[in-house]
């Protein structure tokens, strides 16, 4: 039922470059999402009615929707439209554009967390809009919103599995591929499973860390 | 949007409700005991509880499904796709609801843990009359959208054969060559049926908080 010594050293090349894969989908998806969320949380707060509903709506649809319904739309649906994309920047698009929609509602959340004051302030000195969200709202904001964003990145590093829809080759299509060779499904299977863990368990600890750390901040 | 037939999208949503509704409730159960552990004053049960919750979330949805079918299915305990989604979700929804069960009690003020031992109240007591109403009203909307996320979470179920929502919207793009039109549609029959979860929760959230209200 394990998978022994001999079978570990046959599979590991082949997961390991899987694994690449999901790391890589993940710190893309992250570098794009979480700025798009900034954006899309300034846009939902925005005056204009059109940004505004714009803004609203790509939060909606990248909340509302499965992300593995995004990956499909993105992948299977814009090429019917005459866009051809491929499965690596489909799965980004896809997971980018969960992620702007999530982060851009903790994003907000923490904005609306700093005392008006801070922001009346601002004003009373005569600052632009920008510098005003550059040098007084993110640096607050960004601190409290902070361990929501890192909870959200394992989620985001687990949501890549999903990519096996798209026929990436990720860990998990990896597995599923040595396992339908060798017919050994449940010992490879494990090991990604192992694999997953072995970033998803201690960054969930730190997490926890980092938030007990941020409350005891906060409750000063 | 007109030429499609939407039967098979209404049929997969039926499903999607069903192991939605299933998974939640194992889930809501599974949790209760797997939270007394997490509770325990016995370290070790402790420390398998934790450990159990923590594996179970720091492996990806898809690929408890895929142990559980290919994995255990072939061979060791053969499964059909639903059951083996119904306990994959059933499973991941037990270790969530019982983290939220434990942050629902743990926003309980320590007062009231001392005021029911001043009252004599068993420990059973304390829990039904004492804690259990509070905790619920704390937990109802984190439950809530907890729900919601696992009624998204039940696409997976697709990728092993599960007839629903997001499966037939696959084979109806391949079958129509309209993925677009498709998927916005699936898409939309997602966040549909999380409306009336979400007004719901905030309807019963309102109602509870008024009681309380002083």
């Amino acid at each position: 039922m394990l998978p022994d010594f001999t079978e570990i050293t046959a599979w590991m090349p082949d997961l390991m470059s899987g694994f690449k894969i999901s790391l890589q989908v993940t710190f893309f998806s992250l570098l794009i999402g979480i700025p798009f969320g900034l954006v899309l949380a300034l846009g939902v707060m925005a005056k204009g009615r059109v940004i505004r509903a714009i803004s609203l709506f790509a939060v909606e649809v990248g909340r509302g929707a499965p992300a593995l319904v995004l990956l499909q739309f993105i992948y299977v649906g814009l090429p019917s439209a005459g866009l051809m994309v491929g499965s690596f920047m489909a799965a980004i698009a896809a997971l980018a554009w969960n992620t702007g929609a999530y982060t851009s509602e903790i994003i907000r959340a923490s904005l609306l967390s700093i005392p008006s004051g801070q922001r009346e302030a601002a004003e009373a000195l005569g600052m632009k809009r920008l510098d005003e969200l550059r040098f007084i709202l993110l640096p607050q904001g960004l601190r409290v919103a902070l361990p929501a964003l890192l909870g959200f990145s394992i989620l985001i590093f687990q949501s890549t599995s999903l990519c096996f829809t798209i026929a990436l080759p990720e860990l998990v299509s990896r597995a599923y591929e040595i396992g339908s060779i060798t017919f050994r499904y449940f010992p490879v299977l494990l090991l990604a499973g192992l694999l997953y863990a072995s970033i998803s368990i201690p960054a969930a600890l730190l997490v926890d860390f980092i938030e007990k750390r941020a409350g005891k901040f906060a409750s000063r | 949007m007109n030429g499609l037939d939407l039967m098979p999208l209404f049929r997969g949503l039926l499903w999607t409700i069903t192991l939605t509704g299933g998974a939640f409730l194992i889930g809501s159960v599974l949790a209760v005991p797997l939270l007394l552990a997490r509770r325990s004053r016995v370290w070790l049960v402790r420390f398998v509880a934790m450990s159990v919750i923590q594996i179970v979330r720091g492996i990806p949805p898809i690929l408890w499904l895929f142990i559980i079918f290919f994995g255990l299915g072939m061979g060791f305990l053969p499964v059909s796709p639903f059951g083996a989604a119904l306990a994959g979700l059933g499973l991941i929804a037990a270790a969530n609801m019982a983290e939220i069960y434990r942050g629902a009690l743990s926003s309980i003020h320590f007062g009231q843990f001392e005021a029911a031992n001043a009252l004599d109240l068993g420990r059973w007591s304390t829990f039904r009359d004492v804690v259990a109403p509070q905790a619920f009203r704390v937990a109802l909307p984190t439950a809530a959208s907890y729900l919601i996320g696992l009624m998204k979470e039940t696409a997976v179920a697709s990728t092993i054969g599960v007839t629903e929502l997001a499966f037939h919207g696959k084979q109806m793009s391949q079958l129509t060559f309209r993925g677009l039109e498709v998927y916005a549609l699936v898409g939309l029959f997602y966040i549909a049926l999380s409306l009336p979860v979400a007004w719901a929760s905030r309807a019963a959230d309102s109602r509870l908080r008024a009681r309380v209200a002083r």
